[in-house]
């Protein structure tokens, strides 16, 4: 039978590894409940961790039919596995970590630095227009100002 | 940002106007708010020359290590002053808009 032959905990825990590490910055950072902490991808690899784990003694079990090959791709697939989830981690609560501490940055009950910048049309904005430009008629009652890193 | 433009029309309701700011260049930043959809202004600050008088100065984190901004929010008030920070210690942990519209409300 094929699938005694396959080790296929293995290569799905293998498939499920790469999958939970893709879908955080593809699919869960756009959806805060699951960007602000990664637990949907944490979830995946434990799944994956499981099932890698059955294609560990699956792939050392006696009855296999090339045992030293068997074994070597087991070890080889789960220690690459195992460095996929590290990366994760490390991308996730190290690098993420890495941002200067801004202590210079205004605090509140301070006045925001004024500024004159370029809209998307080239056009000159500055920070007292915007705060005074009408919002649907009204004066405004105040702005969010949201740096962010680009994309260069 | 996504959850900003989402919430626009709240946000509008409130009276407070989001704006986002980076050193992309204005012509990067169409093509952005082209493909993404977003209706609010962002304003390019290719030499950091506001983002260094923020403090918000990235060293060396863009591509080919430039200099670029970390992510950060302020609310002003309708005088310019600063009511609210959001100064994330973790670049993948972002203000959410309800929360913003949250202290919003709160401004006179």
């Amino acid at each position: 039978m094929v699938l005694r032959r396959i080790n296929w905990p293995l290569w799905v825990g293998l498939l499920l590894t790469l999958a939970a590490f893709m879908s955080y910055f593809f699919v869960f950072v756009w959806f805060p409940f699951t960007r602000d902490f990664p637990w949907a991808n944490l979830v995946l690899f434990l799944i994956a961790g499981v099932l890698l784990f059955m294609g560990l003694r699956r792939g050392f079990a006696s009855d296999r039919p090339h045992p030293t090959r068997s074994k070597i791709v087991t070890v080889l697939v789960s220690a690459f596995s195992f460095l996929v989830f590290a990366m994760f981690v490390f991308t996730i609560f190290v690098v993420g970590r890495w941002l200067p501490a801004s202590k210079g940055a205004p605090q509140v009950g301070q006045r925001a630095p004024d500024f004159t910048l370029p809209d998307t049309t080239n056009k000159q904005v500055s920070l007292n227009e915007l705060l005074t430009t009408p919002i649907n008629g009204k004066a405004p009652r105040g702005v969010l100002l949201v740096f962010y890193r680009g994309y260069w | 940002m996504r959850g900003i433009e989402k919430s626009l029309d709240k946000f509008n309701e409130v009276g407070i106007r989001p704006v986002a700011i980076s050193v992309d260049a204005p012509d990067v930043s169409r093509d952005l708010a082209q493909s993404a959809g977003y209706t609010f202004p962002l304003l390019s600050d290719q030499n950091t020359e506001v983002i260094r008088r923020y403090d918000l100065v990235h060293a060396g984190a863009g591509e080919k290590g430039h200099d670029i901004a970390r992510p950060a929010e302020f609310l002003l008030d309708s005088t310019g002053t600063v009511r609210w920070i959001n100064l994330t210690e973790n670049y993948w942990v972002r203000a959410r808009p309800e929360q913003v519209l949250e202290v919003s409300k709160l401004l006179k």
